[in-house]
């Protein structure tokens, strides 16, 4: 079943097609990157679905559910959720005061003002096995500024998955990080979005990555879906090679030239 | 689990052991000090709750309001009215009324100001503090303009009659029943507003200061929670100002004037805005400045205004957040 469905999707910055007639489907429990080169309309896409932007025209169907105009707090409650390009964390509040806040915010408990967090041992219990599923018990007590770029790239990931949302967006959880770093990562969150049954869109600029993680590919340009496939069809296709790497031919994604 | 997860809470036994040598001292104090010094630190006692009130939006929620005077005004006018129109002298009428008056205004007046964040939220609570300011002037028929409305001690009772100051010499025994009463609300208080703050609701307060955007993000309905913040705000600073009239004996419409939301927000600076201590040392230490100012020059604002660059330039974080800072260095060597 199709889990999200945008139709004919469009975001237009004046005369900038930022997404343009985008019409895709989603299913249940599937991993999909998204990519495509810079200003093709991923992050846009991703953003106007979260409803951090409005459409300018389209629909968007969330389980069978028209949300084209619903809230971020309406499809967050749905089961949206999202992680940022630029790390988007509460700097002054500590890695574990994070995650509770989400799990509070999930379980309708943060408009409660006479009751102490931390009693709430439920809560806390909880937020140290997300921490722990995303290796950051040790930094529990640390205030999410102080965390390094690729324990705070976790941190931001660890706070949508805290939502148990049904469709969670990734964007670039492995940008400015070292290599070293990018692969464990990434294999932290597959295990768990996997682990967990959660359908995940990813956007991603290395093609290592996405070739080994996605169950399908989405290719955009210009704001619109240029192609999509399978990870093998997509590395044999010679025009989304030469638009992501200006180069084409059989071997052109593992070629190191 | 649970002793883990208790370790990322306040510890309650260093907390006790700092409040419990605090609160003797207090209780004690009368019998060492004169009268002038207890009322002092009455008048420091309620300025606190006003800025623990006001340091929940400031400090928790990352809004700076310039009108607060108007919720410490609501409550101190509210409380005179009742004594002057209908003759009420029960402390505790006084309060519950002035609370009803205060809850109501701020939430009308948060539910414009929220819509709005920065200078533009600070220049709504500022422009709505003026219009209440200009009422008190104007309506002089009912508010005394600026004669203000006289609330005698002699009429007042304390809980629900049990303690009253008729006759002669009374007024010493008032200072010292009205310095317990206001320690006592102002324990309350303090509490409460410590579990406000540690409060799942607290929480999202502060994530919302941090990153609106996510926590938004998170599902936390931002503008709802903000005015919950004000509404919580202004009602403390509501109290604050029932329980200055009495005290203070005249309420007059200086008390809604801008000059007095700097005062509250000097005051919060003052002690630290970002600690939960911070208005409360703030708001003592700034009464007794601004009395030994006054008493010392003419020049008196000057004085402040020297404290205040000094405390902008060299204490930014304030009393309380430079001595923790320090004490923070101490432990880690």
């Amino acid at each position: 079943m199709n889990l999200l469905e945008t139709i004919n999707l469009k975001k237009y910055f004046g005369e900038t097609h930022a997404v343009d007639n985008v019409s895709l489907t989603i299913a249940e429990r599937e991993f999909v990157s998204l990519v495509g080169p810079n200003g093709a309309g991923k992050t846009t896409l991703v953003n106007v679905v979260s409803a951090l932007f409005r459409s300018d025209s389209g629909k968007i169907l969330f389980k069978g559910d028209d949300i084209t105009h619903t809230s971020v707090t309406e499809r967050v409650k749905a089961g949206i959720a999202r992680s940022f390009q630029i790390v988007n964390l509460f700097d002054d509040l500590t890695a574990f005061d994070n995650v509770t806040l989400a799990i509070f915010s999930r379980q309708g408990k943060t408009g409660n003002p006479a009751t102490l967090a931390h009693l709430d041992h439920e809560v806390s219990a909880e937020a140290d096995a997300v921490l722990a599923q995303f290796n950051l018990t040790s930094k529990r007590k640390e205030h999410a500024r102080d965390l390094a770029q690729g324990e705070r790239k976790l941190l931001d990931v660890a706070l949508a998955y805290a939502l148990k949302p049904k469709l969670l967006f990734l964007d670039e959880p492995t940008s400015g990080v070292s290599t070293r770093d990018k692969g464990q990562i990434m294999d932290t969150i597959a295990s768990v979005v996997r682990g967990e049954g959660i359908t995940a869109v990813i956007i991603e600029h290395d093609m290592d990555v996405v070739f080994k993680y996605s169950d399908r590919i989405v290719v955009m340009q210009q704001g619109a879906i240029l192609a999509q496939g399978t990870p093998d069809a997509i590395r044999n296709n010679d025009q989304v090679a030469m638009i992501l790497l200006g180069t084409s031919g059989p071997d052109a994604f593992t070629r190191k030239d | 689990m649970q002793n883990d997860a208790s370790r990322t809470g306040p510890s309650m036994l260093l907390i006790l052991a700092c409040v419990i040598p605090i609160l003797v001292v207090l209780v004690a104090l009368p019998k060492f000090v004169d009268t002038y010094q207890i009322q002092l630190l009455t008048y420091g006692l309620i300025y606190a709750i006003a800025g623990l009130g006001f340091n929940l939006l400031l400090g928790y929620t990352g809004l700076l309001s310039f009108g607060h005077s108007a919720y410490f005004g609501l409550g101190a006018y509210s409380a005179a009215f009742m004594a002057k129109y209908f003759g009420v002298g029960s402390m505790e009428i006084y309060i519950l009324g002035g609370l009803l008056i205060t809850g109501l205004v701020s939430a009308a007046f948060g539910y414009i100001c929220v819509r709005h964040t920065r200078i533009f939220f600070g220049i709504l609570t500022l422009a709505l503090s003026q219009v209440l300011w200009t009422l008190a002037y104007k309506f002089f028929w009912v508010t005394g303009g600026t004669d203000g409305l006289r609330v005698p001690f002699a009429n007042l009772t304390l809980l629900g009659g049990l303690i009253d100051f008729k006759g002669r010499d009374t007024y010493q025994a008032f200072t010292q029943s009205y310095y317990y009463y206001v320690l006592f609300l102002f324990c309350i208080c303090t509490v409460f507003m410590w579990v406000i703050v540690h409060s799942p609701f607290g929480k999202a307060l502060q994530a919302i200061r941090d990153n609106e955007t996510r926590a938004q993000f998170l599902g936390v309905r931002i503008r709802h929670y903000r005015w919950f913040a004000f509404l919580l705000s202004g009602s403390f600073t509501g109290l604050a100002g029932i329980l200055w009239v009495p005290l203070n004996g005249l309420v007059t419409p200086d008390i809604l004037y801008w000059p007095f939301s700097g005062e509250i927000v000097f005051m919060t600076v003052l002690g630290g805005f970002r600690t939960f201590t911070g208005p409360i040392v703030g708001a003592v230490v700034f009464n007794y400045l601004k009395v030994y100012a006054v008493a010392s020059t003419a020049y008196w604002q000057l004085l402040l205004g020297v404290v205040l660059v000094v405390l902008v330039l060299a204490l930014p974080t304030g009393i309380v957040g430079t001595l923790s800072r320090l004490f923070g260095k101490f432990r880690k060597r």
